[in-house]
């Protein structure tokens, strides 16, 4: 018998289609996660929400799979949705997604699919995994317009081995286009774009959680409105409080200038915001932690294709990898809105070597 | 599991296999025939009729008169009505009463649990009685919680969970001295062990067709007579202003058949299922580290309950099912995702052997193959799993 595949099955589009794809000829066992219990919330279309789940269980019918919802909610908490929140109080500008990637989906969900019997996991993501001269590697999807392998950069050997991405090789009108033939009940679902568990705004998030646990966030102060500065700390005015506000952000500030205003930085202990040209917010470089290298780490600076946000198009950089963990990356251009907390991901070509968090730009 | 091969079926207590006979009786209600119980003209004559022979039917298998029973659609809408119904004061029905009491059991069905917890919301007061380690109620610790004021005691038959039967009849016994009346909800025992209202000497007594062989959607509630229920659901004049909507008359065919099919059949039914329940514990408990809960406890025949150190009962239920053999962890009323089971936990046992427990339950369609089959499996994915995580076992 062949080994037993696990699919993540999330209720939408994608991942639907990986399990009609890969049940027409091999074992396959439909797991959902339920990572963020708001039942109570009318939640379709949002990747944790209880219709959503519903759709998976009728989906894995229709392939004639099992189907299990397996309760995550507590670690996708404390891995996920906590950390979220503490970046925003930061200051920082936080990539969940791929927190999820890296402690819920590859990490958490697959220990538990290997307890079920599943040899490999497969999920909905637009990535490719290449056996390469020197390992498995990581490289972005066909459709460039879907490619998720920003998000995947903290993988391992070890998970890359477990993994499987049908959809790497496809454009997503051939997945829609599958679905359809295949008649599954999701097949004109849209797309989930925002932050599958924050239903309003951001801050009205944060502020949220911060009311729910205090004793989780001891020391937020939150609500106040934050004081907003040019760079030679001129007050301009106030704003919102200053987790409402990420680096490169220019709508919702509140203040009128002849140019148009960017936030440069964000100060969480004076509650600050500070704003400026788009010039202004031009970085050379930037300062990288927990890097992570999918193959070999380079001992000695090399030089790669830098993306330093989900939808940043890339640029030529130097990067030094020091011992400790941290990297310095030296743009060939100057980039605008390099934001701490988000990561930057080192690309050769269409292959993804690794990345690290942004912890300073310069 | 393999494709072509037929799983087995061990979750009796969640719902069980409809009865082909019971399916016979009902097809006639789902053909030709068919009729609204209140109507005048001879199609509703024909479905009053029907519907009365199978109150009738279940009257006999509780011991009591059909007049006090009441159709309802299912287990959760009985016990419902029960409860809220006892919060309103007689003097002034639909108005709850201000101080009002409750004592009703930790073991209970969410529907008692739940509909507690809401008057509770509006100003009443629970009393809520958690059960020994041996997951039967100290009947002497319950009365000693009711006064004279109580509005209404709460103690189920027998645990959905882990099949332990209650000292029902101590407690009710203790409550008709106090004049406190006393719901049993019976829906898990009923079909399986004797249930006499009589006996027990309860005051509301709730059944559910489909966890003995009957359809879904037809459950009864079963009232003392000369006692007022304050109704659930109002409008229509059906089943004598207690309840109204059209009365499901197919399904209350099917339940009076599996009434009259269990009554005849208990003491056979009650032994095979024993019989069942010992080949598999006699199996189990020759694996390493495996418990059985309530193993000397009077108990349903149909229920077993064990403990296997160092697994998740999850992951356990979950392989079980792939390997064809349909297990629950506990209760079957949650989203479909595993909790530590609040009985289990309100007995005192630790969240990780709650974790660690499965709920094998059986019916009168299982085989001793079917049995023999599931240990095999059970045996399999234990060693699996334990392989997978040997420092925790």
């Amino acid at each position: 018998m062949n080994e037993l595949t696990a699919v993540a099955m999330s209720g939408g589009l994608d991942s639907s289609v990986v399990a009609w794809l890969l049940a027409r000829d091999e074992p396959v066992v439909g797991l959902s996660m339920l990572l963020w219990d708001r039942s109570s919330e009318s939640a379709h279309g949002r990747c944790c929400g209880a219709l959503d789940l519903t759709d998976a269980k009728r989906v894995a019918q229709q392939c004639g799979i099992p189907h299990y919802t397996l309760k995550m909610d507590r670690e996708f908490r404390e891995a996920v949705v906590d950390p979220f929140v503490d970046d925003y109080l930061a200051g920082r500008t936080p990539i969940p997604c791929t927190a999820c990637n890296t402690w819920i989906k590859f990490d958490l969900f697959l220990e538990r699919a290997r307890a079920l019997g599943a040899g490999r996991m497969a999920t909905g993501h637009y990535a490719r995994i290449v056996e390469g001269g020197e390992g498995l590697e990581l490289h972005t999807a066909i459709d460039t317009d879907k490619d998720q392998s920003y998000y995947l950069f903290e993988l391992t050997q070890e998970q890359l081995g477990a993994s499987r991405f049908p959809l790497g090789e496809m454009t997503k009108p051939e997945v829609r286009e599958l679905a359809r033939q295949a008649g599954l009940v999701v097949s004109e679902k849209g797309e989930s774009m925002e932050i599958c568990f924050v239903a309003g705004g951001v801050r009205e998030f944060v502020e949220e959680q911060v009311a729910e646990r205090p004793e989780r966030f001891a020391g937020a102060a939150v609500g106040a409105a934050s004081t907003v500065v040019d760079s030679s700390g001129t007050v301009l005015g106030e704003a919102e409080p200053y987790y409402r506000y990420t680096v490169g952000q220019r709508r919702g500030l509140g203040v009128s200038a002849a140019e148009r205003l960017y936030v440069l930085g964000v100060e969480p202990a004076r509650n600050r915001v500070t704003v400026g040209t788009g010039d202004e917010l031009l970085s050379p470089g930037l300062t990288g932690e927990r890097t992570h290298w999918i193959g070999a780490a380079p001992a000695v600076e090399i030089e790669a294709t830098v993306r330093i946000r989900s939808r940043h198009p890339g640029v030529r950089a130097a990067i030094r990898p020091a011992g400790d963990g941290t990297v310095e990356v030296e743009f060939g251009s100057p980039q605008f809105g390099v934001a701490p907390g988000q990561a930057a991901v080192f690309y050769d070509g269409t292959r993804v070597l690794g990345g690290c968090w942004i912890a300073a730009a310069g | 599991m393999e494709s072509g091969m037929k799983a087995a079926y061990f979750d009796n207590n969640a719902t069980t296999p409809l009865d082909p006979r019971v399916r016979e009786a009902m097809l006639p209600w789902l053909g030709d025939l068919h009729g609204n119980t209140s109507s005048v003209h001879s199609f509703g004559q024909a479905a009053s009729a029907a519907v009365e022979e199978a109150r009738a039917r279940v009257a006999r298998l509780l011991g009591t008169s059909p007049p006090e029973l009441v159709f309802c659609g299912s287990g959760t809408e009985a016990n419902n009505a029960v409860v809220f119904s006892c919060a309103r004061s007689t003097d002034r029905p639909h108005h709850l009463k201000h101080e009002h009491h409750l004592v009703i059991s930790t073991l209970e069905h969410p529907s008692v649990l739940a509909a507690a917890t809401r008057l509770e919301g509006q100003g009443a007061e629970i009393t809520r009685i958690a059960p020994g380690s041996d997951g039967r109620v100290d009947p002497a610790r319950l009365l000693s919680a009711v006064r004279a004021d109580t509005s209404l005691v709460c103690l189920m038959l027998a645990n959905n969970e882990l099949g332990t039967l209650q000292p029902v009849r101590e407690v009710a016994a203790g409550c008709r001295d106090l004049g406190v009346p006393v719901l049993c909800d019976a829906v898990q025992a009923t079909g399986k062990i004797p249930v006499d209202v009589a006996e027990l000497g309860v005051d509301y007594l709730t059944i559910g067709g489909h966890k003995f062989h009957g359809p879904l959607g037809a459950a009864a509630l079963w009232i003392r007579a000369g006692l007022e229920l304050d109704p659930l659901l109002i409008g229509g004049g059906h089943e004598r202003r207690r309840r109204a909507s059209t009365v499901n008359v197919p399904a209350v065919v099917g339940l009076g058949v599996a009434a009259e099919l269990a009554a005849e059949e208990l003491p056979e039914r009650a032994r095979m299922l024993a019989e069942l329940r010992d080949r598999f514990e006699r199996g189990v408990s020759r694996l390493d580290s495996v418990a059985i809960h309530c193993a000397d406890v009077p108990r349903l025949p149909t229920t077993s309950h064990v403990a296997v150190a160092g697994v998740q009962g999850e992951a356990l239920m979950i392989r079980l099912d792939l390997a064809g053999f349909a297990v629950s962890t506990g209760s079957a009323c949650s989203s479909g995702t595993v909790e530590p089971s609040s009985t289990l936990l309100a007995m005192g046992m630790p969240e990780t052997e709650a974790l660690s427990s499965l709920r094998v339950s059986f019916g009168i369609f299982n085989t001793a193959d079917e049995v023999d089959g599931l240990l095999g499996a059970f045996e399999r994915e234990v060693a699996a799993l334990r392989e997978l995580a040997p420092a925790a076992s």
